[in-house]
C-alpha cells in the first residue's frame, strides 16, 4: 500500500505545488484545508485562507483528483493564536500569531488528524528542509534552499515527533522554480499573488483584533519618557508600539527616537536615541532544541531575532529551567520581548525560544 | 473497494429508470410544450403526464402541480408567494426548517411583515399546540417542515392542517425529506401547499413541484411567458419535469419498501452504532421518525472528522445538513433540541437509500470502533496541549 501523506493545503502556490510534487511521487495525497476565521469579512487578495482562497485549494486537489476537506478550527485558532495575540499586545510584548498558529493548529490538531485518517506524513508548503538522514537519531531542520524565501523560523518550535512526519516538498526549491512547476503543471492558482498580512487582521488592522478579543482594553493613555524618565509626551495605548519602532510616537525631539521599552505596569512606552536601542544580550524561555536531546550548557550559534532579521552572531548559555541567555557579538537593535529568537548553526536550525527580555 | 453511499438525504442516486425515461427529452422530444405544432404537442402530452404522476403520488389533481427547479423554489414559492399578498402580515413556522424555509421566512421579515419560530420539543418534533398558540388574527400562513432533514422526525402535520384548514390559514409543508419514503396524501391532509423535491426519491436535480390546492391564489414569485397557468412562467425543463414523474411512478409502485426493507437496517446501524461507543446516542429516537434516517451523536469527537475518517475508508456520510463552505456552525436544529454546541458538533448523519445493502452496514459497524477511539484519543491529546500552553504568546 503506498503511503498516505496529507498536505496542509491554504490556496496559495506553495502548498499548491507541495501537494502536487507528492501526488506526482504517486503517493496517496489528502488535501486538507484549515478554516481559522469566518467569511463574512470583505475579500482581500493580500490575506491568506480567505473564502478565495478556499475555493482555491479546492480547485487545485479538483485539478490533481486528490481527497480534499474543510476542517474548521475556528474555535482552536481563536483561543490559541488570536487571544494570545491580543492579550500579547496589551502586556507590551510583540507578538508571532504564525509560530503560535504552526505548533497549536498546524502541527497540533491538525497533524493529530491527520494521523488519525491513516496519514504517516503531514506535508506543508514551507520553503524548510526536513533532514531525516543525519548522524543521529534526530531528526533535524534546516533553512530552505531560496534564502530569500526561508521559512524555517516559524518551525523552530516544533517537536522530535511532529518533525518525523513532517514533509517539506518546496523546501529545496526556489520560489522561482515552484512558481515554473505551478505553470507547467497548471495548477488554477499559477498566476496568483503572493499572501503577506496576517491572515486574520483585517482593514481594521490588529487594533480591531484587540477590541474584539478584550473590549475596551485598548487605548488606555499614557506617557512617553525617556530613559531617565522625563515626560516626552503621552500615547493612546502601549498596544501601539513595538521595541524598534520610530514612527507614529508623536513627539517631536532634535534627534529621531525610537522605542527601547514598554512598561505595562505602569503603562509607559520608554522611548531613546538609537544607539539606546541596541541590546548586548537577552533571555528567552519556552526553549525547543531540535538538534540536542540534551541542552546545551553553551554554545556558538547565529541568532535571529525576528524573521526578517539577518541573524548575529551570539553565545548561547543555558538558565533555569527552559530559560536561556543569549549574548551577542555586536549589540542587536530592536529585540522585541514576545517573538522568537531562533538559533542556527549554517544552515541547520538548532532551536529556539521566545524572547522575554533584553539585557 | 466499493464505495458505500449513506447520505441519501443529501440527494440519491438517480434510478436507471428515470435516466431512462428522461434520455428521449435530450434527444426527439426537444421541442418546447408551448409549441402549436405536432414536435410541441408530443412534449406537452408527456410533460401533462408527468405532471399527473407526481400528483398521483400525493393524491392531488394534476392542475394542482407546478413544476419548479427545486425544493428551495418550492418553498419560496410557497412561502413569498402566500405572505407578500399581505406585506404586514405574520408568519408562523418553526426553528427547526430546512434553510430554504428559514431564509425565505427572514426575507419577509425584512420586507416588513413579522414571523414567529416555534421551537421544537427535547425529543425534535414540534408542539401542535405551540404552532396553534402562535397564531395571531394577522397571521396569513402556518409552515412547518413535514419531517426534519437532519433527525428525520415526523412533525405534527395532521392536526396543524385541520386546524389551519378550521381558521381558513394558509398551510404549508415542506415534505421534500418526506415524499417517496413515506405516504403522503393531501386528500386525507388538508394541507394548502406542499414542496417536493425530485432527488430525494431518485429523481433528477434541478426539478421540484409545488402542490398548491385548487382555489388557491399566490402571487407568482416568477414574471415571463405565463406558463403553468401563470404560476411560474419559464418553459418547462421538461427532461426533469419527465424523470421526477418516473420517480413518482417508481415510488408509488413499492409504497412498503422503506418501512419494510430499510428500517430494520436503519434499526440494525443505530443499535450497533449505540453499542460501539460509550455514550453515542440516537438524536430524536423518542419522536416518530423516517425510516431511512439516523441521527447520532458521539461524545467527544467531531462530527465533520468522523465523516472524513469514514469517507477515507469509502463510506459517505455527512454531519448534518450539506454545507458547502466549510464553516461547521452547530446545527440549528440539534442546538433546538437542546443539545450544546459540542455535542451537536459530535453528530453525524446517516441516511439509508432503498439501495442500501445489508452488507453496508456491517463494513460501517466494522470500521466504526477503530474510528471512534482514534478521534477521541485525539480529542484529549489536544485539550491537554491547550492547557499547557495556553499562557504563552
Amino acid at each position: 500500500m503506498t503511503a498516505r501523506v496529507a498536505v496542509a493545503m491554504s490556496g496559495g502556490v506553495d502548498s499548491s505545488v507541495a501537494a502536487a510534487i507528492l501526488k506526482r511521487k504517486g503517493l496517496d495525497v489528502v488535501g486538507l484545508t484549515m478554516r481559522l476565521w469566518g467569511s463574512s469579512r470583505p475579500e482581500n487578495s493580500k490575506r491568506c485562507c480567505g473564502d478565495r482562497d478556499l475555493a482555491d485549494a479546492r480547485a487545485v486537489a479538483g485539478h490533481l483528483d486528490i481527497p480534499f476537506y474543510v476542517l474548521d478550527f475556528q474555535e482552536e485558532f481563536q483561543r490559541e493564536v488570536v487571544r494570545p495575540f491580543a492579550l500579547a499586545y496589551l502586556q507590551g510584548r510583540t507578538p508571532s500569531p504564525c509560530i503560535l498558529c504552526n505548533r497549536e493548529v498546524k502541527f497540533g490538531r491538525l497533524q493529530s488528524l491527520a494521523e488519525q485518517l491513516g496519514a504517516t506524513f503531514l506535508a506543508t508548503g514551507h520553503y524548510a528542509r526536513v533532514d531525516r538522514e543525519g548522524e543521529g537519531e534526530r531528526v533535524r531542520l534546516r533553512r530552505g534552499i531560496d534564502s530569500g524565501k526561508d521559512q524555517s523560523y516559524f518551525l523552530f518550535n516544533l517537536d522530535q515527533r511532529q518533525l518525523r512526519s513532517l514533509m517539506l516538498p518546496i523546501g529545496d526549491r526556489t520560489k522561482a522554480e515552484v512558481r515554473r512547476l505551478a505553470e507547467e503543471w497548471e495548477l488554477p492558482v499559477a498566476a496568483k499573488e503572493e499572501s503577506q498580512d496576517l491572515c486574520f487582521v483585517s482593514e481594521g488592522g490588529y487594533r480591531a483584533v484587540i477590541d474584539q478579543v478584550v473590549p475596551g482594553a485598548g487605548g488606555k493613555c499614557g506617557e512617553i519618557v525617556d530613559s531617565g524618565g522625563r515626560v516626552l509626551g503621552t500615547h493612546d495605548g502601549i498596544e501601539r508600539f513595538t521595541v524598534g519602532q520610530r514612527r507614529g510616537l508623536g513627539i517631536s525631539t532634535e534627534e529621531p527616537m525610537y522605542v527601547i521599552s514598554l512598561q505595562p505596569e505602569r503603562n509607559r512606552v520608554v522611548v531613546g536615541l538609537r544607539r539606546e536601542t541596541r541590546r548586548s544580550g537577552l533571555v528567552a524561555e519556552g526553549v525547543n532544541w531540535i538538534s540536542f536531546s540534551r541542552p546545551p550548557d553553551s554554545i556558538e550559534v547565529t541568532a535571529k531575532i525576528r524573521s526578517r532579521h539577518p541573524g548575529a552572531a551570539a553565545r548561547v548559555r543555558g538558565g533555569e529551567g527552559d530559560r536561556v541567555h543569549v549574548e551577542f557579538r555586536e549589540p542587536q537593535t530592536g529585540i522585541a520581548p514576545g517573538q522568537a529568537v531562533v538559533f542556527y548553526d549554517g544552515e541547520e536550525v538548532l532551536g529556539g525560544g521566545w524572547i522575554r527580555s533584553s539585557c | 473497494m466499493k464505495r458505500i453511499y449513506l447520505d441519501n438525504n443529501a440527494t440519491t442516486p438517480q434510478a436507471p429508470e428515470v435516466t431512462e425515461a428522461m434520455r428521449p427529452f435530450f434527444e426527439e422530444h426537444f421541442a418546447n410544450p408551448a409549441s402549436t405544432h405536432r414536435e410541441g404537442q408530443k412534449v406537452r402530452h408527456r410533460l401533462e403526464a408527468a405532471r399527473a404522476r407526481v400528483a398521483e403520488l400525493i393524491e392531488a389533481s394534476p392542475e394542482e402541480i407546478v413544476f419548479t427547479s427545486g425544493g428551495t423554489e418550492s418553498i419560496n414559492l410557497a412561502i413569498l408567494g402566500a405572505a407578500r399578498k399581505r406585506p404586514d402580515g405574520h408568519i408562523v413556522t418553526t426553528a427547526i426548517e430546512h434553510a430554504a424555509g428559514l431564509e425565505a421566512v427572514r426575507r419577509f421579515e425584512e420586507e416588513g411583515g413579522t414571523a414567529t419560530y416555534v421551537r421544537s420539543r427535547s425529543s425534535g418534533d414540534i408542539d401542535p399546540q405551540a404552532v396553534i398558540d402562535a397564531i395571531r388574527p394577522d397571521t396569513v400562513l402556518v409552515s412547518v417542515m413535514h419531517s426534519n432533514n437532519e433527525t428525520g422526525v415526523l412533525q405534527p402535520i395532521e392536526p396543524l392542517a385541520r386546524e389551519c384548514n378550521r381558521r381558513t390559514i394558509l398551510f404549508h409543508t415542506d415534505a421534500a425529506q418526506s415524499c417517496g419514503k413515506i405516504s403522503i396524501s393531501v386528500r386525507e391532509t388538508p394541507v394548502d401547499l406542499v414542496s417536493l423535491a425530485a432527488h430525494k426519491f431518485y429523481g433528477p436535480k434541478g426539478v421540484g413541484a409545488l402542490y398548491i390546492r385548487k382555489g388557491i391564489d399566490l402571487l407568482p414569485q416568477m414574471f415571463g411567458g405565463g406558463q403553468q397557468g401563470s404560476r411560474r412562467s419559464g418553459t418547462e425543463a421538461t427532461a426533469l419535469a419527465v424523470g421526477m414523474g418516473r420517480a413518482c411512478e417508481l415510488a408509488r409502485s413499492a409504497p412498503g419498501s422503506y418501512l419494510e426493507r430499510i428500517a430494520p437496517l436503519r434499526d440494525r446501524l443505530e443499535r450497533g452504532l449505540v453499542a460501539a461507543y460509550p455514550g453515542a446516542t440516537v438524536n430524536g429516537s423518542n419522536a416518530l421518525r423516517l425510516p431511512n434516517t439516523s441521527s447520532v451523536r458521539f461524545p467527544g469527537i467531531r462530527g465533520e472528522e468522523m465523516v472524513i475518517s469514514l469517507d477515507l475508508q469509502g463510506i459517505a456520510v455527512s454531519p448534518g445538513a450539506a454545507c458547502s463552505s466549510g464553516a461547521h456552525r452547530p446545527s440549528h436544529v440539534l442546538i433546538g433540541m437542546g443539545l450544546g454546541a459540542d455535542l451537536a458538533r459530535s453528530s453525524v448523519r446517516f441516511s439509508l437509500g432503498l439501495y442500501s445493502l445489508p452488507e453496508e452496514i456491517d463494513r460501517v459497524l466494522q470500521v466504526i470502533p477503530e474510528i471512534t477511539a482514534g478521534l477521541r484519543g485525539m480529542g484529549n491529546r489536544m485539550s491537554t496541549a491547550a492547557g499547557k500552553e495556553g499562557d504563552r504568546a
